[in-house]
This record gives C-alpha cells, structure tokens and sequence, in this order.
C-alpha cells in the first residue's frame, strides 16, 4: 500500500513463522525486572511510564528488538529510560557492572 | 469531554505516518470499520510516551471485517476489535 516505515514491533499480518505455546518458568532475574518495572511504574508521579516502556523498547533497534529476550529487552529499555531522565548516570550503572562482575560466581 | 462518534458510527481509520510513538496498529491505518462502544477518556498513550500526561483523548473500540481489512481472509465475516484513539478516526 505504502512505503512508509512501519516498526519493527509492528507486524500484524506479516508472515512471522509459529508461535511457541509451550509454558515455560521465568527465570529469578525476569521476576527482578518485572518488579523493578511495577515499582517504578507505580510511584505517584510515575519514574517510568508503561507507555515511556513501549516507546523506549520499540527504538531499541531492529537487531536488538529482534536478538534480545522479553526481559532483556525490558531492562535495556528501563536502563535508557532513567539514564534520560537522569534518575541514575552512566558512571553509576558502569561502576554497578563491574562490581558485579567481580563477584564471586554464586 | 464529549465522544465525537457513537457505538454504530462507520469510520475510516487515518492512513496516518506522524513521527514520534504510534500505538495504531499498520495494517489496519486507511481501513474502513464501526464503532463498537465509546470506551471512554484516557490520557493519550503518545504523549505518555514521552511523560506528558496533559492530553485526555476519547477511546473507541473499533470493529473491522477481516475482509475490509486483509482484501480476502479465510473467514471475511469475521471480525476484529482494535481500541483506537478519536484523533485516528474519520467519519466516513
């Protein structure tokens, strides 16, 4: 119909292969995100907004949209959130990182 | 804030591409349906976006025939429901 761009989140209709509907268990560091998410999104006002969510997961990129899991893509989403806004800095998430890193695997 | 529809009204959704987040889905932009209720008014999901919640929008469901929207479907007097915002929406 058109040549206009079209997300890459934005596929109804498009051939996208099957649909796995096997159960499966998250994994403890999902719930994490999930819960990190709920809290943000409920503090009046909220930090990070459901749709802020959506807009910031949808302009990952197309190969990060397409290679990244439910939850991977949340937390990247969720991480670029409150670097805009200035809720955390990149020096803080970079020393957070390589703190964790050096632990001791559990 | 008055609906500017009622549930029966035919409409056309905008064959819209604005820049900045979207939720109307592509394929059904440009497609001709029903308004199946008036859902109410909720703060526009594309200035939330952005953390502005300064833009209070009437919400509609929307009922399509599969084959007004995909030209042929396997079943063309199905119907599918999208919830779409009053500023998507034309009168037809």
């Amino acid at each position: 119909m058109t040549s206009h761009p079209r997300g890459i989140h934005d596929l109804g209709g498009l051939p996208a292969g099957a649909v796995d509907r096997t159960e499966h268990q998250n994994d403890f560091w999902e719930q994490r995100v999930d819960a990190l998410m709920r809290a943000l999104g409920t503090l009046e006002p909220p930090v990070v907004r459901t749709d802020e969510l959506r807009r910031a997961i949808e302009g990952l990129g197309a190969k990060a949209y397409d290679e990244m899991s439910y939850y991977e893509r949340w937390i990247a989403a969720i991480v670029e959130i409150l670097l805009e806004k200035g809720v955390i800095t990149v020096d803080e998430l970079s020393k957070k990182i390589d703190e964790i890193e050096t632990r001791e695997p559990a | 804030m008055s609906p500017r529809f009622r549930a029966g009204d035919r409409v056309r959704v905008r064959d819209w591409f604005p820049p900045g987040h979207v939720r109307t889905p592509y394929y059904v932009r440009g497609k001709q349906g029903a308004i199946e209720r008036v859902c109410g008014v909720f703060n526009n999901p594309e200035h939330l976006a952005y953390d502005h919640d300064d833009d209070p929008k009437t919400l509609y469901r929307v009922r399509f025939l599969q084959r007004d929207v995909w030209g042929s479907a396997e079943r063309p007097d199905d119907t599918i429901d999208i919830e779409i915002y009053e500023h998507w929406l034309e009168n037809l």
